[in-house]
């Protein structure tokens, strides 16, 4: 099993022309992924591939494939558009890669997508994978291992990072999720958390969050509140001076609040196994299962 | 981005927001012509504002009044050139001093947890908002913001009557907020205060103070304000990185970092902290394995006199390693380093990568402990641990 994403999911890659979009799309399909269709405006008719049909609209697109999950590779300016056609279109959940989406855009976009029932997972994230079923995104597909650890992060790399170290000492993932770095994103870690809490596939938690905002602590009294499944958590950023935004548009420590000793402080009283380094995943893993 | 006030006060006129006439000056004797100006026009007196990226100018000695043009010519001639929180003050902005009733805040922010624009106003303006919220949070009143109705005039005028009893203060607030919000998304701003808010002696609500901070991600769309950006206020190397598609944030350690992904860098640092080290930077170079960004990368992190050593961190995911790994032995052909160098590389072509540059003679290790501790063993000048 697995949450969001498995063999059924049929997708459509929203600019599968593109650069990012058809190297990306390319990648998705080796690994399995069922990628029914994408959009380019003008480009209707034409084939990717040889393979999966190109639609001017996300309208015509689930109107002719009948899918469900739609993925964002379009420039930052368009991606609100673009997540407000999926949401019209029917499309209940829509994953943003795009990096850098103005974040005035996603106080309106989301509305929108909460009143049609989707769900949006980032912007500015890596999409999610549920290894040896379906991979959603960018995650490198060759680094996750089928198993019984979900993954939660507001990282790429940093997770990458995580999910080898899993995978090489035998932990498989049974869902790897990039929620995003940004300050507003669709899906947040207790959504996240929930989903995996339900799934029976799912036997543990690994949880990467960094400084920036409060969802971790918010996260925390979730898990102290209502998991039963145990949660390793690390956060990154230690070391980040305040007041500067660490490469992410949501990694800045603001005011009081915001930074990796009180979020550590948070998943400590919140029974979280906190990791002192990213090696740490492994033997704490151990240790709780 | 962060804009100067006085960027922020012409911006805020714009957009139809009352605030007194004022103008910026880079030498003492420019002060006095405006002083002069400023009292023609009836001025008793004018303020001296340092223009610098750096909250608390008042407490640092950056502004200041002066009732003459000596006196302003005097006082210009101490804060142009000052240090506040290490920025040197190259710019200053005079305004006619204003009499001053009551003082409030009126701000706001884009919340990450409504995910809305909240509006904050407070009868106690003047001194620093977070002050107040930790001192007397009873005093800061909040509405999150439906952006696809905007501010709504009732919203506006209940928000003015918790700054002022006065029916005309209250509308004459409401509509400096309606303004405010229209300058928010107008010029996409992620945070705007004007601190204080003032009624003067004749009554009127007056903007004293502005600040404005625009969302990164707006500046391709509003191409007027990206020309606003004064670099001479940065950090030259910040400045260079960000030339080179690279993010950079300088810190005051030995260790420089250069990693793939912002989450991966913070973690690097954090675990140069761990064994001991204190990291140099913030470098995120991206997905790329362009040499050219590697070369970059380097002269900005060694243009630092202080870098001990150098640490590259890279996970290879789609990036391959072996690409990363004849970037880095171009660019280090191309630009030779003076200072030990770490190379930790894991993930696709990790094996290929680390022969690579094993020929080419550097240590390549695929463990980012092992690789963070003898880069801080470097660092101190020693052997690896």
């Amino acid at each position: 099993m697995s949450i969001f994403i498995n063999k059924q999911t049929r997708l459509v890659v929203q600019g599968i022309t593109g650069r990012d979009g058809s190297f990306h799309t390319k990648q998705m399909l080796e690994y399995g992924t069922q990628v029914v269709a994408g959009v380019t405006p003008g480009k209707g008719g034409q084939k990717f591939e040889a393979k999966v049909p190109v639609f001017n609209t996300m309208a015509d697109a689930v109107a002719a494939t009948n899918a469900g999950t739609s993925v964002i590779y379009v420039p930052a300016a368009f991606a609100a558009s673009a997540i407000y056609e999926a949401a019209d279109a029917g499309i209940k959940l829509i994953i943003c890669i795009t990096e850098g989406v103005p974040v005035l855009d996603m106080t309106k976009a989301m509305p929108f997508v909460r009143e049609r029932g989707a769900r949006l997972i980032g912007p500015n994230c890596p999409g999610l994978i549920s290894p040896g079923q379906s991979k959603v995104g960018i995650i490198p597909g060759n680094i996750c291992k089928p198993g019984k650890i979900g993954v939660v992060s507001r990282s790429g790399t940093l997770t990458y990072e995580i999910i080898h170290q899993l995978s090489t000492n035998g932990h498989g993932q049974s869902t790897c999720v990039g929620i995003g770095g940004d300050p507003i994103i669709g899906t947040n870690f207790i959504d996240c958390l929930q989903a995996f809490e339900q799934d029976p596939e799912t036997a543990a938690v690994v949880m990467i969050g960094e400084i920036g905002g409060s969802d971790e602590q918010q996260a925390a009294d979730f898990v102290r509140s209502k998991m039963k499944k145990p949660v390793v958590g690390f956060i990154a950023g230690q070391t980040a001076p305040p007041g500067r935004r660490m490469g992410h548009a949501g990694a800045i420590i603001s005011g009081a609040g915001g930074t990796a000793a009180e979020k550590m402080q948070a998943f400590e009283r919140a029974g979280i196994s906190v990791m002192k380094r990213p090696a740490d995943v492994v033997p704490l893993l151990k240790q709780r299962l | 981005m962060n804009l100067h006030e006085y960027q922020a006060r012409d911006i805020l006129r714009r957009y139809g927001i009352p605030v007194p006439e004022g103008e910026v000056a880079k030498t003492p004797a420019e002060v006095r012509t405006i002083a002069e100006k400023l009292a023609r026009a009836g001025a008793s007196g004018v303020v001296i504002k340092a223009q610098v990226h750096a909250g608390g100018r008042g407490k640092a000695g950056g502004v200041k009044l002066a009732k003459s043009p000596d006196e302003a010519e005097a006082v210009a001639a101490k804060i142009l050139g000052m240090q506040i929180k290490g920025l040197t003050v190259h710019l200053v902005l005079v305004a006619p001093a204003a009499e001053i009733k009551t003082e409030s805040y009126v701000g706001f922010i884009v919340d990450r947890v409504t995910q809305r624009p909240v509006l904050m106003v407070s009868p106690a303006g003047g001194i620093d908002i977070e002050e107040v919220a930790a001192k007397t949070p009873d005093k800061i009143h909040q509405l999150a913001i439906d952006p696809r109705f905007g501010l709504l005039p009732h919203q506006a005028l209940a928000m003015g009557f918790k700054l002022y009893a006065d029916v005309a203060q209250a509308r004459a607030a409401a509509e400096v907020m309606q303004r405010l919000y229209a300058t928010v998304y107008g010029v996409g701003a992620s945070l705007v205060e004007i601190n204080p808010l003032i009624t003067n002696s004749a009554g009127a609500v007056v903007a004293l103070d502005a600040k404005l901070v625009v969302d990164d991600n707006e500046l391709d769309r509003h191409e007027e304000i990206a020309a606003l950006r004064d670099s001479t206020a940065e950090d030259p190397s910040e400045v260079r990185a960000r030339e080179a598609g690279l993010t950079f944030i300088k810190l005051e350690g030995k260790v420089g970092c250069c990693v793939n992904g912002a989450g991966l860098a913070m973690a690097t640092m954090d675990l140069v902290k761990f064994y001991g080290g204190e990291p140099a930077n913030f470098l995120d170079i991206g997905g790329s394995s362009n040499p050219q960004k590697v070369v970059a990368a380097l002269q900005i992190i060694t243009a630092e006199p202080a870098v001990r050593a150098i640490l590259f961190n890279i996970f290879g995911g789609i990036t391959r390693c072996d690409d990363v790994a004849n970037g880095i032995v171009q660019a280090t052909q191309a630009f030779p380093l003076k200072v030990p160098i770490v190379i930790r590389l894991t993930g696709t072509n990790e094996k290929e990568a680390v022969q690579i540059l094993t020929k080419a003679g550097f240590q390549a290790l695929t463990d980012m402990d092992e690789a963070v501790k003898q880069a801080v063993a470097k660092s101190k000048g020693g052997a690896a641990a």
